[in-house]
């Protein structure tokens, strides 16, 4: 095999790449090939709820990494999702060009509407695909960078480090509530119209998101999974288990803090820029403290520190929510609840470790 | 900006151990060093010299200060006066804790701190000293240089033939040894050992004092210690801290029949026997 052995040995790794590789090709069968009259036909809406929870799983990934391996949680971590989704947004918005309700070729409409003359100065350069691209990684990487250094080197630790997560991503969600900060207000962006030339609405286009967003999960999976293989992975675990232990075998840990910290927030920037054009919105909603609260459960469901757990939790969990919140929507929120206090008390690591035990016992 | 990135064990560091200059003979200087906490002195002017490939006791009642004194020596707390060299010229008062271990200082905790989840050769493999930079960092392999030097340093602790196991499974000596090997990988000059026995039987007491006896000499050894059998059967020089100052200095048995320490023993309760 022409694998290398940190992937080999990860069994439930390779099992989560092939469900990967059948809905990559599946879905655009059952989608495009597939007539719609027939049962087997997937809908444009199901490609979509499919593609979101691809991009949720990505999000719990990159939480897994920081929160199952170096032992930091962050409850904020839906800020930098939400911040690569609204530098996607900035450029799906200059794309609209004159289709929007005024016609204005520079503005969109909000800015028409706030009776703004020019474009602000950090919406230059969002009209190019690959500017904002790069955006999307480099915004909430600066970000976990900067949050990261002061708080890991001031060794800002534990509960208190939560806590400061969550009044991040709260700021946040103020500041983007305002209109004068120029992106939309509490409407946030929206009403695109086209990625690249393509139509946003069209099957095809969905299909290209949706298989994108398979790869993005399937990358970011792989370069977890091989971080945490090498020694820079052991040293995560040393950090998680024992601060002190690492920083006197000589390790600088709040630098490899500060380091994973930005790679987990550039994975979930990359997460929430897949996630805009495909639910077609992007409002400051994103930045709400439960939507990190909700990420985390996520994480404990699967079985934190396993990554494919990360994985398989943000797709359960988000699976039950839609169709809770179709079939009974006032209790959604007490069976989140619920199922985190069950899942602590009773499947400390997840339903991964509750296989894991299953197997054992077997064997 | 790279450095950040590269540096995340601290051997961008200028200084290197071979600039530790322990020619008159002494390692490790700490002179006149006091700290307080909220107005308690801690450590009260305390003036301590430690000789190149030395074997030290240190001994003393409960809030002595000698888990403070370690604190010192590695970084983790700042005195409020005095000073701390490490060979002539090394300050460590200016360095952090990753540095101070950079230097060829490791520390033993009190509990023993290993990394359960790894192995006891993933352990060793993570206290390895050398270039381990961020290129170093992002593999998984060994080299045949790193797998001897771990191979070695397994033999001495005598884990060779746990070297697969998880350290989480592993007995409470065991666990003990495990991270004295740890701090061997760094390839330390002065190893810090806080109550290396607590909790062992006798058995696994002998094996620790012929361990860090082996030490000696390549190394200097500091051990802090509540069990007097286990001091009379490793040192030869003895300080007894007390009250955040040295009490007495000298051989355990001249020790025993200082009245000026048998009375603050006495007094702290019957550790000493």
């Amino acid at each position: 095999m022409l694998l290398p052995r940190w992937l080999l040995s990860d069994r439930a790794g390779l099992v989560l790449l092939a469900v990967l590789v059948i809905l990559g090709v599946g879905v655009p069968v059952l989608n495009l090939l597939v007539p719609a009259d027939h049962p087997l036909h997937l809908s444009a809406y199901t490609v979509t709820v499919l593609g979101k929870y691809l991009c949720y799983a990505l999000l719990a990934v990159a939480i897994d990494l920081v929160w199952g391996y170096m032992g930091i949680l962050s409850l904020g971590h839906a800020a930098f999702f939400a911040l690569g989704g609204y530098c996607f947004g900035m450029y799906l918005m200059r794309q609209i060009g004159t289709r929007g309700v005024y016609g204005d070729p520079n503005l969109p409409d909000f800015m028409v509407f706030l009776n703004w003359t020019e474009l602000p100065w950090y919406w230059s350069g969002f009209g190019h695909f690959g500017f904002a691209l790069l955006m999307v990684m480099v915004v909430p990487g600066l970000l976990a960078f900067v949050f990261g250094w002061f708080a890991f080197r001031s060794r800002v630790s534990g509960v208190y480090l939560s806590i400061i997560t969550q009044a991040l991503t709260y700021a946040l969600m103020l500041a983007f509530f305002r209109n004068e900060m120029g992106f939309g207000g509490n409407n946030g962006l929206t009403d695109f119209k086209e990625i690249l030339g393509y139509p946003l609405h069209a099957d095809e286009t969905r299909i290209v998101l949706f298989i994108l967003s398979a790869l993005a999960l399937a990358g970011g999976y792989l370069l977890c999974r091989w971080l945490v293989s090498t020694r820079l992975g052991r040293v995560l675990v040393a950090i998680r288990d024992s601060e002190d232990r690492a920083r006197f075998l000589g390790y600088r840990v709040e630098r490899v803090k500060t380091l994973v910290f930005t790679l987990s927030a550039v994975l979930a920037g990359i997460a929430g820029a897949l996630y805009v054009p495909q639910v077609g919105i992007i409002n400051p909603g994103e930045f709400a403290p439960l939507n990190s609260i909700e990420a985390v459960i996520w994480v404990a469901v699967g079985g934190r520190g396993t990554l494919v757990g990360a994985v398989a939790g943000a797709v359960l969990v988000n699976y039950a929510k839609t169709w809770l919140t179709g079939a009974l929507p006032e209790i959604w929120l007490f069976a989140l609840g619920g199922l985190f206090v069950a899942v602590t008390l009773l499947l400390p690591q997840g339903l991964i470790g509750l296989l894991r035990r299953r197997r054992e016992v077997t064997s | 900006m790279s450095e950040l990135i590269s540096d995340l064990d601290g051997s961008g560091l200028r200084l290197r151990q071979e600039d530790v200059d322990a020619r008159h003979g002494i390692l490790l200087y700490l002179e006149e060093v006091t700290v307080s906490f909220d107005g308690f002195k801690a450590i009260d002017n305390l003036s301590l010299y430690i000789g190149d490939g030395e074997l030290r006791c240190i001994i003393g009642p409960n809030g002595a200060g000698k888990t403070t004194m370690m604190d010192i020596i590695t970084g983790k707390t700042r005195p409020d006066s005095g000073r701390v060299f490490f060979g002539q010229t090394i300050d460590l008062l200016k360095l952090d804790e990753p540095a101070i271990a950079r230097m060829g200082i490791g520390r033993k905790f009190q509990r023993p701190t290993v990394i359960e989840p790894l192995t006891v050769l993933e352990n060793l493999e993570l206290a390895m000293s050398g270039a381990k930079r961020m290129r170093g960092l992002l593999t998984s392999r060994l080299s045949g240089e790193e797998r001897d030097r771990i191979g070695a340093v397994l033999e001495k602790i005598g884990l060779t033939e746990h070297h697969e196991r998880l350290a989480g499974i592993l007995a409470h000596g065991q666990k003990q040894w495990l991270e004295i090997g740890m701090l061997l990988m760094q390839e330390p000059r002065l190893l810090l050992v806080d109550e290396p026995v607590a909790g062992m039987t006798p058995a696994e007491m002998d094996r620790t004092a012929e361990l860090l006896r082996s030490l000696a000499g390549s190394h200097s050894v500091v051990v802090v210690e509540h069990d007097m059998g286990f001091v009379r059967s490793i040192a030869d020089q003895v300080t007894v801290l007390h009250q955040g100052r040295v009490l007495a200095e000298g051989r355990l048995e001249e020790l025993q029949i200082d009245p000026m320490v048998i009375e603050v023993y006495l007094g702290a309760g019957d550790a000493y026997h």
